[in-house]
């Protein structure tokens, strides 16, 4: 029966990684939805790219305060996890503070006060956050569509990270407090939760200090298991999806949109005066499916802009300098991304339901995400340049307006208009083009 | 004009070809506002000797608005139109006024076999200058207060903050800075084919509340590098009943102005 505990832990183990595990696999699966796209061309700017901003997220900057507090989460959650790996070895084997041995007694101390001033940090953080976002009126975070899960979503991973961390106070203070008894070796060095936590514990017995030790450590570990397989299911993807993103983001110049191959081999075969435009291609594939132009549903992105929309975590920076945005359109940057991995989302729940894509009548555009949206926007990049994971939502928009235009011809029809005269007299108004020169003669 | 404006055609009549093409553009070309931004820009280099060209007749839309737009067929029309037309005259070098000219020639010809030195006219005054061809003497605007913006395509599409900068400060002039500059900067409203539409339903146009952010810096003159945005921030003045305060003015014609071209 001693070996009880041992073996509910590992269960517990087993489970919550292999959950979690299959969360990862599911999530692969719904962005290879997308068409491929070949990025990895540059692996060395890559990787620095990857590097600067989401490992030293070069990008926070811009907002100092959220910058800070962010940083405070940011390095909390990568350090304290180092002490999921003690409480892993500490209960398969049912060792106590297992790190101390291999660490020697001073820098396990040193290593405890570490973690400890970063879960205050932590906490301070998450608080001020928690404040900020419910009761301060950051416009961003309080916009519509954030209104119901997103918000919600927000506010239970605060209150799950304020959780973890008391739960670690908890177990320290109780464990400091034992220490003090001898009822525990002496291990580690716990500043905050002795002179914070610890005075109120000194009035407890043994017998309920070991039981809240205990209980704070299982809280924490199963706590941790918990966030884990939740973030499947939230915008906190990002931890972990900040890395391939950055890494897969564009290093083009920003204004440079790409070219549609397609086109250039119909426009080159319409100019060439010795073409026969009845002759069959001489390599065509009777049974290939004409290509569609542009997006108007996740199967016509491709894999970077699904890895994108998971890995939005909808802070909305995009949208608050969103010039469409700002002057009150309908254009979010934020909501493309949003409704992208929604409606990822809603195709995945038909493929895990069927087993394989079976069509449900929606799409992208027009179910999801409006024309009125995409029309708003002024390709400005400021969203692309916002983003501090290097999101790029202008090319969802772009992919949309080119399903519009060229396999809809549904453009507004001032743009109609521009096209047409761009076509006809090589520029966007109805002027001759033997009249170019006209201005030099004034 | 008082000198006549060479184009390529005439060059290669000759045998000969300029150091530069000014791609003058369609708003360059058509656009009452914007013929006097291409004229300026003609007297500053005819001022130093600058030997160019331009293409006249043989220009063609470079196909950017129809892109933003959606319309890669049409955009590709203009594209291979235009690169056939550079290439048959071996062009190296290409200058232009405007951002979306720039942006398209220099990133997205590329692929369809138009490879070019693309520079914006701000980067190549600025080259000008280095090499001592270009000296301004900008005494004439002491005392005044210019606010910069920047256009998007210059700026965040290519990463161009500084040629601009550089050039105004040889003004005498005090520069100031708007709330949102240089990567932040707040688009005039125009970009994306937004020029030819209405704008969608909203609490008011985007040239507005770009225009109010640069008013509030209480400038003389507003100076653009773009002749869109020169024609957004005109109207946002306008709207305020600022247009006999303010002046909306390119960055070559203020420095065509400080030369007294």
């Amino acid at each position: 029966m001693q070996y009880i505990d041992n073996i509910i832990f590992l269960i517990a183990l087993v489970v919550g990684f292999g959950l979690f595990f299959r969360s990862l696999k599911e999530i692969y699966r719904n962005i290879k939805l997308g068409r491929p796209i070949d990025r990895t061309d540059r692996p060395g700017d890559r990787w620095r790219t990857m590097a600067k901003v989401a490992m030293g997220q070069s990008k926070m900057g811009k907002r100092p305060i959220a910058a800070i507090l962010h940083l405070f989460v940011y390095v909390g959650f990568v350090i304290i996890n180092i002490e999921l790996l003690e409480i892993i070895i500490d209960g398969i084997f049912g060792t106590h503070r297992f790190l101390a041995g291999i660490m020697g007694d001073s820098f396990y101390g040193f290593f405890t006060a570490t973690l400890e001033v970063l879960a205050l940090l932590v906490i301070v953080a998450v608080v001020i956050f928690f404040i900020r976002r419910n009761f301060y009126g950051v416009k961003r975070l309080t916009m519509k569509e954030l209104f119901g899960w997103p918000k919600q979503d927000a506010n239970w991973i605060l209150i799950i990270e304020f959780a973890l961390m008391t739960a670690f106070f908890t177990m320290n203070a109780s464990d400091w407090v034992l220490q003090q008894r001898n009822v525990l070796a002496a291990h580690g060095s716990f500043p905050v939760s002795s002179n914070l936590l610890a005075p109120l514990f000194s009035g407890l017995g043994d017998g309920t200090l070991t039981f809240l030790e205990r209980g704070a450590w299982w809280f924490h570990f199963l706590g941790i298991l918990f966030f884990m397989n939740y973030l499947y299911y939230s915008k906190h993807l990002h931890i972990i999806l900040a890395f391939p993103n950055t890494w897969y983001a564009n290093l083009e110049p920003k204004g440079k949109f790409k070219n549609l191959a397609s086109v250039t081999a119909e426009i080159k075969l319409m100019m060439d005066p010795n073409a026969d435009p009845y002759a069959a291609q001489p390599d065509a594939d009777p049974n290939a499916v004409p290509e569609k132009f542009g997006a108007n549903d996740i199967f016509d992105l491709n894999q970077v802009q699904l890895l994108n929309a998971y890995s939005c975590t909808e802070c909305g920076r995009c949208t608050a300098v969103c010039p469409a945005n700002i002057t009150g359109k309908k254009l979010s940057p934020r909501k493309i991304m949003m409704d992208t991995r929604d409606r990822v989302e809603e195709v995945a729940k038909v493929i895990n339901k069927n087993g394989k894509w079976e069509d449900d009548g929606r799409k992208l555009l027009d179910d999801h995400i409006q024309r009125e949206e995409i029309w708003a926007c002024t390709t400005c990049n400021a969203c692309v340049e916002a983003c501090p994971v290097l999101i790029d939502p202008l090319s969802i928009i772009m992919e949309m307006r080119r399903f519009l235009v060229m396999e809809q011809s549904a453009a507004p029809q001032e743009l109609n208009l521009m096209m047409t005269n761009v076509e006809n007299n090589a520029a966007p108004w109805q002027y001759n083009q033997a009249d170019r020169l006209n201005w030099a003669k004034d | 004009m008082d000198f006549t404006i060479k184009t390529m055609a005439e060059y290669a009549a000759e045998g000969k070809s300029p150091e530069v093409l000014f791609w003058v553009g369609c708003a360059g070309s058509f656009d009452d506002r914007a013929k006097k931004i291409t004229r300026a820009f003609c007297k500053i280099l005819n001022k130093i000797n600058v030997e160019f060209a331009v293409l006249g007749p043989e220009e063609s839309c470079t196909g950017d608005p129809a892109k933003r737009a959606g319309n890669e067929f049409v955009f590709q029309m203009m594209a291979l139109t235009n690169i056939e037309i550079l290439n048959a005259y071996d062009v190296k070098k290409i200058v232009t006024a405007c951002p979306h000219c720039f942006n398209t020639i220099k990133n997205e010809y590329p692929n369809l076999g138009g490879n070019y030195e693309v520079i914006h006219h701000t980067q190549f005054l600025k080259q000008l200058m280095e090499e001592g061809r270009l000296k301004i003497e900008g005494g004439s605007f002491k005392g005044k207060k210019i606010t910069f913006h920047d256009p998007c395509y210059l700026g965040r599409g290519n990463n161009e903050y500084e040629a601009p900068r550089m050039l105004l400060e040889k003004l005498d002039a005090e520069l100031v800075e708007m709330k949102r500059c240089r990567t932040n900067g707040l688009c005039c409203g125009a970009g994306g084919a937004q020029m030819f539409k209405e704008p969608e339903k909203g609490d008011k146009d985007i040239n507005v509340e770009r225009t109010e952010e640069a008013l509030a810096e209480t400038p003389n003159i507003i100076a653009t590098g773009c002749p869109f945005c020169n024609t957004m921030m005109t109207d946002g003045i306008k709207h305020f009943n600022k247009n006999t305060e303010v002046e909306v003015k390119d960055i070559v014609e203020l420095l065509a102005e400080a030369e007294d071209l």
